[in-house]
């Protein structure tokens, strides 16, 4: 909530970050941060993001996801919106996948792994 | 005019905190449109200030390997003016330190007066922005910035003869 300065109301689990709730690409820096403190679990950028399967040369044509790479994501990210990402699948536009649900259901997993 | 908006480290721990301190005065130009006849440092220059301590800070904590972008003012909070004549002193501890930035905390003091707490985001961009590449040398920790440790490492053991 602080982090993208959005009311307690507004934080459904479908919500998603950036279309929702108005987060911006450095706002997910900003989320780890302050998801590390509350949970005590050490995230790194490269795994919320997905970096991995993201920068797989095998997944990616001309910098957009291809069928391949697409459902390797699917596999990962849970909860996620993809309606638009679908549409337009670009390694720079990732992060509209992520719902306020994909988060908790990271955090969850990291939780159980400790 | 150049943009470094603090004078000198005062103490320097490295990857915990640093405090820096600037002298405010009226030979800077734009105190003379902030505001004509009522000169205060603005608010957004006191955070440029604490985002260079705090900036240089999370810096050597890598030994300046990383490219420290300030990504994000998490919290600015100020409660007195800053005027000409004054001296403000930055305080930065380093709360969170991470492959892809860090998170700091902040105080700026006048005397005892507490005059602000900004707590801000650094970005290490070349972990950052999924595989984007930034040029090779190091942009952010230029010379003029890196002299500023430099000075206060020597401040003590090496006298500078005139």
């Amino acid at each position: 909530m602080d982090a993208l300065s959005v009311e307690p109301d507004e934080v459904t689990e479908t919500a998603t970050l950036f279309n929702d709730l108005g987060a911006e690409s450095i706002d997910f820096l900003d989320i780890i941060f302050r998801l590390e403190k509350a949970f005590g679990v050490k995230i790194s950028q490269d795994e919320l993001t997905q970096n991995d399967i993201i920068t797989n040369p095998a997944y990616q044509e001309n910098r957009k996801l291809n069928a391949a790479g697409l459902k390797a994501l699917k596999e990962r990210i849970r909860d996620g919106d993809w309606a638009t990402f679908e549409k337009d699948p670009s390694i720079d536009k990732i992060q509209s996948v992520f719902t306020v649900g994909t988060i908790v259901n990271f955090i969850e997993q990291k939780l159980a792994a400790k | 005019m150049r943009w470094i908006w603090f004078d000198r480290f005062e103490e320097f721990e490295s990857g915990t905190r640093a405090v820096a301190v600037k002298n405010v005065t009226l030979a800077e130009d734009h105190l003379h449109d902030h505001f004509p006849g009522f000169p205060v440092m603005p608010a957004s220059l006191l955070i440029e200030g604490m985002a260079q301590t705090a900036g240089i800070l999370v810096g050597e904590a890598r030994r300046f390997r990383e490219k420290v972008i300030l990504a994000k003012v998490q919290r600015a909070v100020f409660h007195e003016l800053v005027r000409p004549g004054q001296q403000v002193r930055f305080e930065a501890r380093i709360e969170q330190l991470h492959q892809a930035g860090a998170v700091t905390r902040g105080t700026i003091h006048c005397g005892t007066t507490l005059v602000g707490e900004v707590d801000l985001v650094f970005s290490h961009i070349d972990q950052n922005l999924g595989g984007r590449e930034f040029p090779e040398e190091n942009f952010v920790f230029t010379e003029e910035f890196l002299a500023l440790l430099t000075t206060y490492r020597q401040r003590g053991t090496e006298r500078i003869r005139l």
